[in-house]
């Protein structure tokens, strides 16, 4: 991004043309407004910005952001989206993606891209089901949950997105409930600015076919009580009366009231998401009680195209080959007179 | 030592010969590629033409000894010009029992077998399932058997230093190419050049190999028992700086040479398959030209990371074989829906699955004519020598950029391994590669609008101001590119793609007609195949024959002429090492003509010898 005058953008200026078209009520809709608030934040140009989906409803994204986009095969997203970045490191590139998505059909991309640690900022909407087919159970659908293809109960056990992303090495990783558009751009902004692949886990409800499937953590009545969302070098503090909190019981989270047992603020978690060692974030993934939103954990490190852009440069300041001739009729080549 | 030669002859018996069809065969640990491709660059630099055919199995150390564990090398040299490996061999060099009894039936009656004897014990007789030991059972006699007690020879030659045995016995082979070395004249100023570059800090085996090898040469000199050396005048061909090169080599330096002409970087995404990985490894050498070569997760990963290079404006390219080009199939359709630029090589193996991994064949034709879902035509095009693999990388780097649209680009194992001289061609000298880029929004712009002559669309890139827009595998509108679900508009699209495939046969070269321009029998090939119908249409036009031949490059589309030439003929016979696939794409596309067809299937590519009776059949029952 040579030019550094980047104009100001707008809500509107990001918008597409095109009419959206997911269900009324759908957390689609959150996420996507969330994003298009978030975008002018990012101080990146528009034309800097390319979205990349795989299938599903959630990958119907890219064409309601006037950005470049694709909108490609299931799964296959971080493929795309890796050769965008290999491509033109400049840009911002994001890839949309559901459970099925990138669980299913594209795990084995979406954990390699992790490995990586590519910069590409993913959007992983997870509800569980899905929901473009008609709602078949997802690989983070629940055991025992009746869908159209589990009639008398899932017998496949899900898969904690969270938990596998840290397996495969994700550096950032955060959750954010898909009724919280305030914290989810704030998020958004947050894993643009981080370098390597930034991996949101939105929780989003499925009006159609898994209605209400998180309403147990992210309705207003209750989301302070079962909810903590996480902020580096804060404690772990939560509760409508924020007198929650989190402690360590030898390898396990405990949690605490403040005022009881003598415990106070001080003697609580500090949440450290720069850690590299992702044993307490793993633990903070698992928790059902409270469920950890915000980001959980933010590590640095050299990305995959700043390896790659490096290496690439010290070969090239080292090779007697600057134009490709200088490799052909080198070597061992012999005349015919 | 016992010989089955009779006369022992004088050393000074120089025979001036035409050429000559070698083959060093043992175990795949024997180092059998390096005396082959040894050989091969001193008798190039010595001015002969060559092909070269390595054989390999697919087991990288096979137990030692073992029949399917044997590794060969065969190199066909000439004073004139040099189109195959050849069928018959002249000279067998066997380093174990193993290589003799999988290698013996090819060569020539009377013709010379050297063995290393120290290898015929009764262990590696057994492991070769030879009953009787053939060098004392009259199997033989056919041939003139050299026997040399190589591994003797090699560890006394070397018992002076301080080497390990392991090293010793694997600088035997070395011993042998010294004997063909004296054989044909050959000089071992390049092999002793090579030594001392490969063996950089390593000197004593850099003297090792060169005490073996100049052994073998003195052994061969003073060996009365050899009867013969020969020579092979240099052949002649036109002038210019020449290299050796395969095909693999030549399709990646095909493809540097468009990224540069074209202005574009070049983006491999791909994973490892055989016989295709050499391009990888080949390119990955090369980041000094900004190359950005990306090994992937998997097969698919591969060509969406090239789809999605494509689409950030880079000359982006998938290199695979038969599996891998399955696996690919649907993001191939997803990159022609998109009308985005996308090279994807087939390094063509034996099939179906897993097949033969390191045989050649033909038989992914119609897999890359219509391995996909929907109406999705792309081109085809394919390389027939190895040296041609430089020239048609290029094109099809050429043609996807220009026509906005992926190429498949089939090679195969057998001149993606093979090698030949390959006169240089300077960058500067190649045709212009014109992208269709936008560099700036223009008021009428749409993303799906044409050029007028083509049909190709503009390439919008990410990162260009005020062109933003959305592509995707739904189908578009013709003008926006936006999803749209109209009937009408998806048969409009449809046609107009394909009809953008079809126009490419204004932009390609005509068939030309080898040999006769009319008459009794066209032969017809494509792909890697050229070299031996080439040969055997050669051989017997030089017999009187009214025979043609015409050798497709570009398979979709077609040449515009091919009706026409095919008009001239009164038979046509397709050869394929399938079981006629081309001749089901022309029967299709030319119905009109009645095709007969040669076929073959065995991992092996065609003889020479068994197409010229087949020709000679045909012409005699026309």
């Amino acid at each position: 991004m040579e030019d550094t005058a980047i104009q100001k953008y707008t809500f509107k200026d990001f918008q597409s043309d095109q009419e959206v078209r997911w269900c009324p009520g759908c957390d689609d809709y959150v996420i996507l407004r969330s994003m298009l608030k978030a975008l002018p934040e990012m101080n990146v140009k528009r034309e800097d910005v390319v979205f990349i989906s795989g299938i599903g409803c959630s990958s119907r994204f890219p064409y309601y952001v006037n950005s470049y986009g694709m909108h490609s095969i299931h799964g296959r997203a971080p493929g795309i989206a890796t050769g965008v970045k290999l491509a033109n490191p400049n840009l911002s590139v994001w890839v949309i993606t559901g459970d099925g998505d990138s669980m299913a059909i594209g795990g084995n991309h979406f954990i390699h891209m992790l490995r990586r640690n590519i910069n590409l900022n993913v959007v992983l909407f997870n509800n569980e089901i899905y929901g473009l087919t008609k709602g078949q159970f997802s690989p983070t659908s629940l055991l025992g949950q009746k869908t159209k293809s589990s009639p008398y109960g899932n017998t496949q056990p899900p898969f904690q997105p969270g938990e596998l992303a840290i397996g495969a090495q994700a550096r950032f990783f955060a959750r954010i409930g898909g009724n919280n558009p305030k914290d989810m751009s704030d998020l958004f902004v947050q894993a643009e600015k981080f370098k390597g692949t930034s991996l949101i886990e939105v929780l989003q409800n499925c009006v159609i076919f898994n209605d209400g499937c998180y309403t147990h953590y992210t309705d207003k009545e209750v989301k302070e009580d079962k909810q903590i969302f996480l902020e580096h070098g804060k404690p772990m503090i939560f509760g409508k009366n924020m007198d929650k909190g989190l402690m360590l019981n030898g390898l396990k989270l405990k949690v605490v009231t403040i005022g009881e047992e003598g415990i106070t603020k001080e003697d609580l978690l500090i949440h450290d998401a720069k850690e590299s060692d992702p044993t307490l974030h793993q633990m903070l993934i698992r928790s059902t009680y409270p469920l950890a939103t915000g980001n959980i954990r933010s590590v640095d490190e050299l990305s995959f195209e700043d390896r790659e852009m490096q290496l690439t440069e010290q070969v090239r300041t080292k090779s007697p080959f600057k134009k490709v001739d200088d490799l052909l009729f080198s070597g061992e080549t012999y005349e015919v007179k | 030592m016992d010989t089955h030669s009779k006369t022992p002859q004088s050393t000074e018996n120089i025979e001036q010969i035409e050429g000559v069809v070698i083959r060093f065969v043992g175990d795949s640990g024997d180092g059998m590629q390096l005396t082959g491709t040894q050989f091969t660059d001193t008798s190039a630099m010595f001015g002969n033409d060559i092909a070269t055919f390595p054989n390999y199995p697919a087991e990288i150390r096979a137990p030692q000894g073992s029949l399917y564990g044997v590794s060969g090398y065969q190199v066909h040299i000439g004073s004139s010009e040099v189109s195959t490996p050849g069928d018959d061999l002249d000279l067998l060099v066997a380093m174990n029992p193993a290589g003799l009894k999988t290698n013996i039936a090819s060569l020539k009656a009377g013709h010379m077998v050297i063995v290393d004897l120290d290898s015929f014990s009764k262990k590696n007789l057994e492991k070769a399932f030879y009953d009787t030991n053939p060098l004392e059972d009259g199997s033989l006699n056919n041939y003139r058997v050299i026997e040399v007690d190589m591994t003797s020879l090699t560890k006394e030659c070397l018992k002076d230093l301080p080497l390990d045995n392991k090293s010793v016995l694997r600088s035997k082979n070395m011993f042998a190419l010294g004997m063909v070395y004296w054989m044909y004249h050959r000089s071992m100023e390049h092999t002793l050049d090579f030594f001392a570059k490969k063996f950089k800090g390593k000197e004593l085996l850099a003297e090792a190999n060169t005490k073996v090898l100049k052994a073998g040469y003195f052994y061969a000199e003073t060996l009365e028992l050899i009867p013969n050396s020969y020579t092979i005048a240099p052949s002649k061909m036109p002038k210019g700086i020449y290299k050796i090169v395969n095909g693999n080599t030549a399709t990646a330096w095909g493809l540097l040479a468009a990224s540069e002409k074209s202005g574009l970087e070049l983006y491999l995404g791909s994973y490892p398959i055989t016989p295709a990985t050499d391009i990888l490894h080949e390119l990955v050498k090369h980041r000094h030209f900004g190359v950005k070569a990306f090994q992937a997760e998997d097969e698919i990963a591969g060509i969406c990371s090239s789809i999605g290079a494509s689409f950030a404006g880079d000359l982006a390219v998938t290199t695979t074989s038969g599996p891998g080009l399955a696996l690919k199939g649907e993001a191939l359709g997803l990159a022609m829906i998109e009308e985005l630029p996308l090279v994807v090589i087939d390094v063509q193996r034996g099939g179906p699955s897993t097949g033969l991994p390191t045989k050649t064949e033909q038989s992914d034709l119609l897999q890359a004519l219509f391995g996909r879902n929907g109406e999705s035509p792309v081109i085809v095009v394919a390389a027939s020598t190895p040296a041609n693999c430089f020239d048609m990388a290029f094109q099809a780097a050429k043609l996807a950029v220009e026509h906005m649209t992926p190429v498949i680009l089939l090679t195969d194992g057998y001149i993606a391994n093979g090698s030949e001289p390959w006169k240089i061609k300077s960058v500067n000298d190649l045709e212009p590669i014109n992208p269709p880029i936008l560099k700036e929004a223009t008021p009428d712009w749409h993303p799906y609008a044409r050029n007028q002559d083509s049909l190709a669309r503009n390439w919008a890139i990410p990162g260009t101001k005020g062109l933003e827009h959305r592509i995707g595998g739904l189908e578009k509108d013709k003008t926006s590119g936006n999803v749209s679900y109209d009937p009408e508009n998806h048969e409009f699209m449809t046609d107009i793609r394909a009809e953008k495939v079809k126009r490419v046969a204004n932009y390609i070269p005509e068939l030309t007609v080898d040999g006769a321009q009319e008459g009794d029998l066209l032969v017809v090939g494509w792909g890697g195949t050229y070299g031996s119908l080439h040969s055997a249409v050669k051989g017997i036009s030089d017999e009187g024959y009214k025979v043609g031949h015409v050798h497709f490059n570009y398979i979709n589309p077609m040449p515009k002429n091919t009706a026409a030439v095919f008009a001239k003929f009164k038979r046509i016979v397709v050869c394929e090492l399938n079981k006629g696939q081309m001749a089901y794409v022309l029967r299709a596309n030319y119905p009109q003509f009645t095709y007969v067809q040669y076929n073959k299937i065995q991992g092996l590519p065609f003889s020479v010898g068994d197409l010229n009776k087949k020709f000679k059949n045909l012409i005699a029952n026309n």
